[in-house]
């Protein structure tokens, strides 16, 4: 057989598709859980939160977050007056312990939890030069641990600022919606210890879900949506002034 | 030079096959084993469903109190290890001083309708549950402390 070089280049694409489909091998067997059942979301409700952090507790405790570190935290915020440009925010410890009294007077206070977005255009996942990070075909923004480099083009490109290198693995680690309690029917930690019903976890694809009728029925809007990263945490009654 | 360029190509795709996971490309651009591996980890906090199927009589109190939507871990911490067993972990003893305070201690940031007391004044050191049962909260309500003890204690 006469190879050309012309030929040689329509082989070669030939060739590397039917190699991938040789060391795919076989998909694995599907468990109880279907991906394509679901596309998660979150729903926070400013107005019920108040500031206990019990959901920062949880979520160290349910994800062994090492001290210091936090997938999700809250944040407390004060706007003096309208117009006011910048809001006081503190957030000690993430807000895990609560917060002091406020010592400022007047003015709005309220608080607002923050974690990863799980945004479905997600500015993190393109920037992974190795394809460590990802949107899950149910729509969780992850990060393989054994495939991380390291590298922090994520932590720069989020920005929401809700990823961390982890001191103990030197990998990227974020919020995973507690993706190991999701898949076997659960709710996530912070959902679930909320005590006011502040957290609540979302199934997009479920219109009987409550937390998914809400948001049907009521405005609810999500940070940053100048930046179009089609973020999927809905907050309730948030102010203008929350970045 | 078809030759070499065959042999360059079987290099390549043998160098792939090595360092490319097998799974990488199964779902998208990433190693689609990942998923599996994340979903694996061990649960901590077993959910409330859990704890309601043994503690029924816990649960027929709280349901009927205004702590009924707060979820049993909430405060008495990630217990899945003892819905799993219950003989392999005791909960630990739960500490009303610190527990009540951390929703309830007054702060301007609260919304106003949530109650909130300031802790130090309200009770004057008299722990919590002397008064206010934690999974019936209410003085009054369905498992309360004795009416002597609720009026030497309230507000």
């Amino acid at each position: 057989m006469n190879i050309t070089r012309r030929r040689l280049l329509y082989l070669l694409p030939a060739a590397a598709i039917a190699w991938d489909a040789i060391i795919a091998g076989t998909p694995e067997a599907a468990p109880n859980y279907n991906m394509t059942d679901h596309w998660w979301g979150f729903l926070i409700d400013v107005t019920k939160c108040i500031g206990c952090g019990t959901c920062v507790q949880a979520c160290q405790a349910e994800n062994n977050v090492p001290d210091g570190y936090y997938r999700t935290w809250v944040e407390r915020y004060h706007v003096a007056g309208w117009p006011e440009e910048n809001p006081t925010v503190d957030s000690p410890e993430g807000g895990k312990h609560g917060f002091p009294p406020l010592e400022k007077e007047g003015g709005k206070n309220f608080y607002v939890p923050k974690m990863c977005n799980h945004c479905a255009d997600s500015p993190c996942t393109q920037v992974c030069p190795v394809g460590a990070t990802f949107v899950s075909p149910d729509g969780v923004v992850l990060v393989d641990q054994k495939y991380c480099l390291g590298c922090r083009y994520c932590i720069q490109a989020c920005p929401y600022g809700c990823r961390f290198i982890n001191p103990q693995t030197m990998t990227a680690s974020k919020c995973t919606l507690c993706y190991h309690r999701i898949t076997k029917g659960l709710t996530t930690a912070c959902s679930e210890t909320c005590p006011t019903g502040t957290r609540q976890l979302v199934d997009l694809k479920n219109p009987n879900d409550p937390a998914h009728k809400f948001i049907e029925t009521h405005s609810v809007q999500v940070l940053k949506p100048h930046l179009a990263t089609q973020a999927k945490v809905f907050y309730y009654g948030l102010d203008g002034s929350v970045r | 030079m078809a030759a070499v360029f065959a042999a360059g190509i079987l290099v390549f795709l043998l160098a792939r096959s090595i360092f490319v996971p097998r799974t990488f490309g199964q779902y998208g651009h990433y190693r689609g084993a990942a998923l599996a591996e994340i979903a694996a980890k061990p649960v901590m906090f077993a959910g409330h469903r859990a704890c309601e199927g043994c503690h029924t009589e816990v649960f027929d109190v709280k349901t009927k109190g205004v702590h009924a939507h707060v979820a049993c871990e909430a405060c008495h911490g990630p217990l899945a290890k003892h819905a799993d067993d219950p003989t392999a972990l005791q909960p630990p003893k739960m500490d009303v001083a610190v527990l009540c305070v951390r929703c309830h201690e007054a702060n301007k940031a609260k919304p106003a309708t949530f109650p909130q007391v300031v802790s130090a004044e309200h009770s004057g050191g008299v722990p919590c549950d002397t008064c206010h049962k934690p999974h019936s909260p209410r003085i009054g309500g369905a498992d309360t402390a004795s009416a002597e003890k609720a009026s030497g204690g309230g507000k």
